[in-house]
């Protein structure tokens, strides 16, 4: 008998469950059949090497992209279904997203920018620029409230991005790459005060890299090959998927 | 890493005993394994033998009495000498990852013509670079700690980019896994 994800995480039920995803562009296969697990509070990295279906996998559990086949699961919700609207609402309260490029934006003040997800939330400025201020200082750039992206570096901007991505306190943060334009030292600060502050706060984190030294900061790892989840990289996803498949 | 020279390096700040050499050793290479009292002393006698170190009096400090050894001049030239030598780029753990490779896919290829199950090379690979990204997680909780001082980050990242060379090398070796069992074979 394979064990069950109530034997391997006790206590612990998953909060995104994906299932045999599968998604085309053209006539690329970007995913063939991946399926995993990201338990709350869990740090979870995906890695693989460029191609390999890292990057749709992110946007399929995120809700930015519907895959063509298969199903994501939130909280018992079926995203890959939600309506525009739903998943709109996801993004602005339930999930946070980072980018190998902060994707900032460029005209807003690193407060500003931290400040937007709260505003559209229908929070009130006043509070909304307090709150961004907070969460400024957990990541180590309250100094850079009135700085403008293109005035800051690429860690202090992706700390920002950071801030931006946890103000809401989402459930879920997927980051893609976040330290993939950054220098060792950047990055390892920015991998810290991710793994910190998500910590803290209970949120789970996906963690996309193709780098093992970033991957060594989550709690466990997956390997994505040509579109599916490596049998064997993560015993606990491949019994999963074939419990599911079977 | 070299004990007997590790040992000479902390003598040279002044005669110490052995019990407080292991301790200071134990505390500046927190990623080495620890030191076995048994091996502090017998480096200790070598290095005396060999004129390095010699027995400087002892001091019992209300205990049992201990004994202090301190650095000789020789100690301190071959502690310049060693301290200056240029390490070996020499490989680390990928020639013996790398030759458990090819014997697997030699002993699989045995074992197909007799019909049986051989070991799977690929399989091996993903179960070592499991055990790397352990031994990485380890390493990077440890230096993410709050309050890690320099010593433990830096130690630590020693070893990771050690690792993540592994890994790397794996991770390409499994990509290849094929092309490379086809070579084998035909040689």
């Amino acid at each position: 008998m394979s064990p069950s994800d109530e034997q391997l995480f006790p206590g612990e039920t998953a909060l995104i469950t994906a299932r045999g995803l599968k998604k085309a562009y053209g006539r690329t296969d970007a995913l063939r059949g991946a399926s995993l697990d990201l338990h709350a509070g869990e740090i979870l990295a995906v890695t693989g090497t460029s191609g390999s279906g890292k990057s749709t996998l992110l946007h399929c559990l995120a809700g930015i992209v519907r895959p063509d086949d298969g199903s994501v699961t939130y909280g018992g919700e079926r995203i890959d279904r939600a309506s525009e609207e739903r998943l709109g609402e996801l993004r602005r309260t339930d999930f946070g997203v980072v980018f190998q490029f902060g994707q900032l934006i460029p005209e807003l003040t690193a407060l500003d920018n931290v400040a937007l997800p709260l505003l559209l939330a229908g929070v009130r400025r006043g509070p909304a620029q307090q709150r961004a201020g907070e969460w400024l200082e957990r990541f180590g750039v309250r100094g850079q409230a009135d700085l403008r992206p293109g005035e800051m570096s690429g860690g202090q901007s992706q700390r920002v991005a950071l801030a931006r991505a946890l103000v809401t306190g989402p459930k879920a943060v997927f980051a893609d790459e976040p330290t993939g334009a950054l220098d060792t030292l950047a990055g390892e600060q920015v991998m810290t005060a991710l793994v910190h502050t998500a910590r803290e706060a209970g949120t789970a984190v996906l963690l996309i890299t193709h780098d093992a030294r970033t991957a060594a900061y989550a709690d466990r790892e997956v390997w994505l090959r040509d579109g599916v989840v490596d049998p064997g990289a993560d015993a606990v996803t491949v019994q999963e998927a074939a419990r599911h498949e079977g | 890493m070299s004990t007997r020279h590790v040992l000479l390096g902390l003598l040279a700040a002044g005669p110490c005993h052995g019990y407080d050499l292991k301790r200071q050793y134990d505390a500046r290479f927190p990623q080495a394994r620890p030191l076995a009292y048994g091996q502090v002393y017998t480096t200790l006698q070598r290095l005396v033998r060999d004129g390095l170190a010699a027995v400087e009096g002892t001091d019992s400090d209300g205990g049992p009495e201990r004994t202090l050894y301190g650095s000789t001049d020789e100690g301190a030239r071959e502690l310049a000498r060693w301290a200056g030598e240029i390490t070996a780029p020499a490989p680390f753990v990928t020639n013996e990852i790398f030759a458990k490779v090819v014997v697997s896919i030699l002993v699989a290829a045995a074992a197909a013509r007799t019909g049986q199950g051989g070991p799977d090379a690929a399989a091996h690979l993903r179960a070592q670079r499991a055990a790397h990204m352990e031994r990485m997680r380890e390493l990077t909780a440890l230096k993410a700690a709050p309050g890690a001082d320099l010593s433990t980050v830096l130690s630590a990242d020693y070893a990771l980019v050690h690792l993540d060379a592994d890994v790397r090398w794996m991770t390409t070796t499994t990509a290849r896994i094929d092309t490379l069992t086809a070579e084998v074979h035909a040689a």
